[in-house]
């Protein structure tokens, strides 16, 4: 096996056997890139230079004895989290040459367990979009077919992740950022639980609905980081004090006792491709076979998921990106006369038109008149949707359903479409509104050999069920361990 | 239409947009668009239904009033397009 094909805990053993170093890990990886960054456009950032003094660094404390898990393992970051010292542009060109002076929190805790950054990686704008084709500088590849989109908007980390063009990841989710284009590419994300994570130093989308999670290789990968990044922060204040359990002490369990629910109105919602409930299908009945009960249950709520959301999240969008005026930092149009002028100017310039869309959306929401009507009926629906997870909940550990309602779809196919790239965030919306968590697990391929995916989605801060479900599915199937070949 | 193009006009000047006439067309449709279909929500009832603005329940996070470091003015104006003498410059304000 090549270096850049481990996974973490693979690349963390020969680490600790002193078989590799984190340099020639490193490099492996920086090599990677080179070989295929021009065919996957997968980074907007590759941090090269920083990365090898990282690996040095890493090398030093291992050679010292003092490591962990992640001590020179290289990560992409998705280029919305603040690296200090490193450009993070969320994709916009309005922060193109913005360089933070800190780092997001779980930067911090990654630095402190000796990680290495190799680069930022491309996504959505402001991770509005489902595609990447959002990105303000330029579209990602799917690795298992260049000409399709990876999803979006964490499609720079996932298509790194399934091409090798890194170790492990970090992406948004904040309608399915991260499990939608997990299922594109054939690996394993995780939504945690709303306040499971920092969101310190992460630039805000929808902060109600924004969390930080993996993207990775497998499970168990999955676990290892987040044992890293979870916890209470007191830099974030909807960071929840509860106690982080040791994540992959849920590797060990098998699934008897476990009752999994699959709501009855997801096999009814229209335009599912039956490769995906095909697939999806087949993965229940083989948690069925390894020990789980399943249980028919309803959302009944589901149908108006993706209508509330497209209200709430552009409301809050408008209200967060106001920050971006010329003024502090990022791009300005300096030709512009008065204040309002240039804002104008620098706003317009600055923002691609997804942004503009839905900066436009959002305002309208929530300007005089129309806030009642829009963003007050949304966040009752808002609260009918919670209800009824807690009711499902009553009877099942988790909900089985697909990630998306099809296999990734080609580039330029529905970018003039808003409305209907919307309607594909279907089963995942519903876990940012009720702030649960979910993941997306590798569960089987189209017909066209397209990666499909499986959701877990679970109660809140029961993300350890999750990992444990999708670690018995991932161990009694192969999808995992199937690569693209480009 | 669900939203005029006069209305877009108003919604980008509160958003401190700046719109050319084919954007203004292109938005009015598409947001249009997206508004019809956010109106099926008015299918449900949600009489009494306390809205949710926050999925996990937030309490009032207190913390002492201890002074920390901070960045320092160098690198808070590290990424200002316009600096002069520790200040951010802006357009002139008042006439």
């Amino acid at each position: 096996m090549k270096l850049h094909e481990l996974t973490i805990q693979q690349a963390h053993r020969l680490i600790k056997q002193k078989k590799i170093s984190s340099q020639e890990l490193t490099r492996a990886v920086l090599d990677r890139i080179d070989d295929v960054e021009k065919n996957v456009d997968a980074y907007i950032t590759v941090a090269d230079e920083m990365a090898m003094d990282q690996a040095r660094l890493a090398d030093k404390a291992i050679s010292k004895g003092n490591f962990s898990t992640l001590t020179g393992i290289p990560l992409a970051i998705k280029d919305l989290i603040c690296t200090k010292g490193l450009r993070t542009t969320c994709a916009s060109r309005i922060l193109e040459n913005f360089v933070p002076p800190y780092d997001a929190t779980v930067i911090e805790k990654l630095k402190k367990e000796g990680a290495v950054i190799v680069g930022k990686a491309n996504m959505d704008e402001f991770a509005m979009g489902s595609s990447t084709e959002n990105s303000g500088f330029k579209p990602t590849h799917n690795p298992w077919d260049l000409m399709r989109i990876p999803g979006g908007s964490s499609g720079g980390s996932a298509a790194a992740i399934a091409a090798g063009m890194c170790i492990g990841s970090l992406g948004s989710d904040t309608g399915g950022s991260i499990r939608q284009p997990a299922s594109h590419c054939g690996v394993v994300g995780m939504k945690p639980t709303y306040g499971r994570v920092s969101r310190f130093g992460l630039v805000a989308f929808a902060s109600s609905l924004d969390q930080i999670g993996p993207l990775t290789k497998d499970v168990t990968d999955c676990a290892i980081l987040m044992n890293v990044i979870s916890g209470h922060d007191p830099a974030d204040s909807t960071s929840v004090p509860v106690d982080v359990p040791d994540y992959t002490s849920f590797l060990n369990d098998g699934l008897k006792g476990i009752v999994v629910g699959i709501p009855k109105e997801y096999s009814t919602t229209k335009g599912i491709d039956p490769d995906v409930s095909d697939a999806v299908r087949r993965a229940v009945d083989k948690i069925e076979d390894l020990g789980a009960e399943c249980v028919e249950l309803s959302l009944p709520h589901t149908e108006h998921v993706v209508a509330a959301y497209y209200v709430i999240a552009p409301s809050e969008a408008s209200s967060n990106l106001a920050r971006y005026d010329g003024v502090k930092y990022g791009y300005r149009d300096k030709n512009k006369g008065n204040l309002i002028e240039m804002y104008r100017s620098t706003r317009s310039k600055g923002f691609g038109q997804e942004v503009q869309r839905r900066i436009i959306l959002g305002t309208y929401s929530l300007s005089a008149g129309y806030y009642d009507a829009y963003y007050g009926k949304a966040s009752q629906i808002r609260t009918l949707i919670i209800e009824d997870f807690k009711k499902a909940f009553e009877t099942c550990h988790v909900i089985l359903s697909p990630v998306t309602p099809s296999t990734a779809f080609k580039i330029g196919e529905m970018i003039d479409d808003p409305l209907t790239m919307y309607l594909s965030d279907i089963f995942t919306i519903s876990a940012n509104l009720a702030g649960i968590p979910g993941m997306s697990v590798p569960c089987g391929f189209s017909s066209a050999g397209l990666p499909i995916g499986l959701q877990i989605m679970g109660k809140h801060f029961n993300e350890g069920t999750l990992i444990r479900v999708a670690y018995n599915f991932e161990q009694a199937t192969d999808f995992h361990k199937k690569k693209p070949k480009f | 239409m669900k939203i005029t193009k006069e209305e877009v006009i108003h919604v980008a000047n509160l958003a401190r947009l700046d719109m050319d006439e084919a954007l203004i067309d292109k938005f009015a449709k598409q947001i249009g668009t997206i508004l019809e279909y956010v109106d099926t929500l008015n299918r449900v009832d949600t009489e009494g239904v306390t809205p949710t603005s926050h999925a996990i329940s937030l309490t009032n996070a207190f913390r002492k009033d201890d002074v920390k470091e901070d960045f320092g003015k160098d690198s808070a104006l590290a990424n200002a397009p316009e600096k002069e003498d520790g200040n951010f410059i802006v357009p002139k304000i008042i006439g």
